[in-house]
């Protein structure tokens, strides 16, 4: 979420805090930018907001009809659709009469995560087509060289330390993860782009993949230690049984909150900070004005910091997957070496 | 109560699962593969050159040893040719003058024999022709004295007055 968007959606709650006592509700203009959304809102033109409409796709369970249409059809929440209502910022979508549906709506979101997705195949498949056509012996340029300089961190720094000689196996997926997150990390800092990454749905669903993949890669040394830790008494086994099944699931939870706590927090102090002039100027406008530079420079200082955290988070969640997997696959040779490492990560 | 912030919708849920799958099967088999593929191919490529190179190197070190070792060897050679032919020189010459000396005593003595002989033969010669000398004065004498018979009585007279005294 972002600058462009920011300054004039809140002058426009401004203007609507104009006509209620009121005033300036901060929190609600953040959490209305940081949500998913039915169209692609990028700002308030004299009062009328300059959006994209996007395909609504809803099935209602008890009629089992399927509606497809534009969010658009909704005229920001004044009109209704087949039974459906919408909000004004097109938030959320519901009916009146109460029946239940799926919602499968390519939302502002949805359409983030396609455009970064185009990306990344555009990229790598570009990239590989150089490789394949100039051969393995002729030296990286320009981009080519940029991706292959991590595509050797992942795997020389996270594949090979964590998982161990059977790390090829696991590197596709690992640099789809880093660069999946890496690259929508960066798309949601621009201007007028969606808090992908900061939506706990997506996470959820990433956390999803490395949960299936840690299960299925597991060997019979992982399911041994985890039903049965060898010498222990009975009791203390139980006891050790009931924690360790708790761990496994809190793994693929750990990864599901940090990435969408990082990413929305990030997003949120932002927003915070831009906000503050708009609060500052609604006690005083000289004030609000004098805030302004300030508030320019956080957001700045914490737009770089952004730009960090947009690959730190995603070299964690890539390196955390590592280290699953890595536990999974252990032939029990070096047991502390790993749970050491998990210890580490986890602080 | 929490905005919808915290609770994940499906539809997004399952479109990130779809889409994230999708890319992760595309990118496996057309990007990550050929990728990895490549850059294991070139690392191992240069770890090769390197290591031929290194071999080479060790290859050069060993070879320049022995040029080295070589070449003192040769160096050693030529001294002892050198002076071996010094040996030989000093030697040819040795005997040279030895023989040359040899030589030229025997030239000596050849020449004193010679000079010997000839003096000899000269005083032979220088003998006979005083013999012969004397002989033909004597001759002359002889005749001389006795061209009269009275002298060749008295002179047999004096040979016979000699001989009856003995």
């Amino acid at each position: 979420m972002t600058l462009g968007s920011i300054a004039p959606a809140l002058a426009e709650s401004h203007a609507e805090a104009g006509h209620e006592e009121t005033g300036f509700d901060a929190s609600s203009t953040i959490l209305g930018h940081v949500q998913d959304a039915y169209d692609w809102h990028f700002f308030d033109w004299d009062n009328h907001p300059v959006s994209v409409p996007l395909p609504v796709i809803l099935y209602n369970k008890e009629q089992g009809t399927l509606d497809i249409f534009m969010s658009s059809r909704f005229e920001h929440g004044h009109a209704e659709v087949n039974g459906y209502q919408a909000d004004h910022h097109l938030h959320t979508i519901t009916r009146a009469d109460g029946q239940a549906f799926l919602d499968f709506s390519i939302t502002k979101n949805v359409m983030s995560m396609l455009i970064g997705v185009a990306l990344m195949l555009w990229m790598f498949l570009a990239i590989a087509k150089k490789y394949t056509r100039s051969g393995a012996h002729v030296a990286p340029k320009g981009m080519q060289n940029f991706l292959e300089m991590c595509i050797v961190f992942i795997r020389d720094e996270v594949a090979k330390p964590n998982i161990g000689h059977k790390y090829m196996r696991f590197m596709p997926l690992l640099l789809t993860f880093f660069f999946f997150i890496w690259i929508n990390n960066m798309l949601g800092l621009l201007p007028g782009a969606a808090n992908f990454t900061g939506n706990i749905a997506v996470t959820a669903a990433l956390a999803l993949v490395t949960f299936i993949v840690m299960l299925f890669s597991a060997n019979k040394h992982f399911w041994g230690h985890l039903f049965n830790p060898p010498g222990v008494p009975m009791g203390i086994n139980i006891l050790l049984t009931i924690i360790e099944i708790i761990s496994l699931f809190i793994k693929p939870i750990a990864l599901m909150i940090r990435l969408f706590a990082n990413i929305l927090a990030g997003h949120i102090i932002i927003l915070s900070i831009i906000s503050m002039i708009f609060i500052f100027a609604l006690m005083n406008e000289v004030a609000g004005w004098g805030f302004a530079p300030v508030s320019l420079a956080f957001t700045l200082f914490m737009y770089a910091l952004e730009l960090l955290v947009a690959a730190i988070q995603a070299f964690i969640f890539t390196n955390l997957t590592a280290v699953f997997i890595g536990q999974s696959v252990d032939e029990a040779h070096h047991p502390d070496e790993a749970h050491g490492f998990e210890g580490a990560a986890h602080h | 109560m929490l905005p919808s912030i915290l609770t994940p919708a499906l539809g997004l849920f399952a479109w990130t699962l779809v889409a994230f799958i999708i890319v992760f099967l595309i990118l496996k088999k057309f990007a990550w593969k050929p990728i990895l593929n490549m850059l294991s191919e070139r690392e191992t490529t240069i770890a090769n050159n390197i290591a031929a190179a290194e071999k080479v190197r060790a290859e050069m070190a060993s070879m320049q040893a022995e040029n080295e070792k070589l070449l003192a060897q040769a160096r050693e050679e030529r001294t002892q040719l050198l002076k071996e032919a010094k040996e030989t020189k000093d030697k040819i010459i040795n005997e040279a003058k030895e023989q040359a000396k040899v030589e030229a005593d025997k030239i000596l003595v050849n020449a004193h024999a010679q000079i010997a002989q000839q003096r000899n033969a000269a005083l032979v010669e220088v003998k006979n022709e005083i013999g012969n000398l004397a002989i033909e004065v004597a001759e002359k004498v002889l005749r001389k004295e006795f061209a009269e018979a009275s002298a060749q009585r008295e002179y047999a007279k004096s040979l016979a007055a000699e001989i009856s005294l003995n």
